[in-house]
């Protein structure tokens, strides 16, 4: 059903001077690999403190608050890069399984991110159990790790 | 025996033939890199943005270096056992890989950096400017040399899988073949010798 939109994208004017560039690709996916190192740190400094490891002196509000424009800016970048890279090979894309594993993963994260894990986070320290913290870190941990292993596989199809 | 036939050596270790002839070993082993990457790196910039007072200003720089760097240096470990993994399945071609030589050469300044900075007198009176927002200078130098060390230690390691300068491609620069460490002269002589050949 998607196939033909795939096939439009790969052909169009960006997935193919991608494709005609030696250095394009590397590069963007090195910069995009960057922003992993920085998006990782954002999300893993509010999640440990979630499940009660790493910084726990600190309000969970605190460290949210700080980490906050690192993981927008970093989810961003990362957003900038990574759809140049598909575009140069939207159809590969198309029958890999690592792929579509990898965008269900971040669709789920960015929404979990931004509702359930936002709310959590703002909230008054007393307001919810420590069990819902460390389920709700969990939660983002695993989510974000499989948009990382599954961004990872698709260069080993 | 020179570098280049102790890497001929490891390559024909059985070993090293099992880890590169798997279907999965070696992906997996990569993605245990790239996956602690964000744990020791990413926990590595906070600290570095600590240093240059751009986040975590009411954190006191110690809660970071006793709290986190404890996971960092573990991640760490795993990323030094993971790497040697994946260098000893390909070590002769990632020994004379320019990308591999250059990750080298940052990681070495990277440690240095930190070296440095954690004996330096500065991170001596760490009591004096723990819970200040505004670093000394030496803190944020070190913070920022860091940073741009690890950006470049990062993309560096993702550009080892490119082969445009390695030795058993058409040579692109004399320079870049010196950087590999590549000897040409077999090469050439082969040549020569098939063509005599005709």
């Amino acid at each position: 059903m998607l196939l033909p939109y795939f096939q439009a994208i790969e052909s169009g004017p960006i997935g193919e001077a991608i494709r005609n560039s030696t250095w394009l690709f590397p590069f963007v996916e090195a910069f995009h690999l960057v922003a992993l190192a920085v998006i990782g740190g954002a999300v893993l400094l509010v999640d440990f403190r979630l499940l009660g490891i790493g910084l726990k002196r600190q309000p969970v509000a605190e460290l949210a608050r700080d980490a906050q424009p690192f993981l927008i800016g970093a989810l961003l970048f990362m957003i900038a890069s990574g759809v140049p890279l598909f575009m140069s090979e939207a159809i590969k894309c198309y029958y890999s399984f690592a792929f579509w594993t990898k965008m269900t993963a971040l669709a789920l994260a960015i929404i979990f991110t931004f509702t359930v894990r936002r709310r959590v986070t703002r909230a008054d320290a007393a307001r919810f159990s420590p069990a819902v913290l460390r389920t709700v870190g969990a939660i983002s941990i695993l989510l974000w790790s499989t948009v990382g292993w599954g961004g990872r596989w698709i260069g080993f199809s | 025996m020179s570098l280049h036939n102790l890497m001929q050596w490891m390559a024909d270790t059985e070993w090293s033939v099992g880890l590169h002839e798997s279907r999965y070993a070696y992906s997996i082993i990569e993605s245990i890199h790239v996956w602690t990457l964000c744990v020791f790196v990413g926990f590595a910039v906070l600290l570095d943005l600590r240093l240059l007072g751009v986040t975590l200003k009411r954190v006191p720089v110690s809660q970071i270096t006793t709290r986190l760097l404890p996971w960092t240096k573990a991640a760490f470990v795993v990323m030094v056992i993971s790497g040697v993994l994946l260098f000893y399945a390909i070590p002769l071609r990632t020994y004379h890989n320019v990308f591999f030589r250059a990750k080298a050469v940052f990681l070495l300044l990277a440690g240095l950096n930190a070296w440095l900075f954690h004996a330096g007198p500065t991170y001596r009176r760490l009591a004096d400017w723990d819970t200040t927002p505004i670093t000394p200078r030496q803190a944020r130098l070190a913070g920022a040399f860091s940073l741009a060390l690890w950006a470049a230690i990062v993309f560096s390691g993702r550009m080892i899988a490119y082969n445009w300068f390695d030795c058993e491609s058409p040579q692109k620069s004399a320079f870049m073949d010196t950087i590999a460490g590549c000897d040409r002269s077999q090469e050439t002589s082969d040549a020569a010798a098939i063509l005599s050949g005709h």
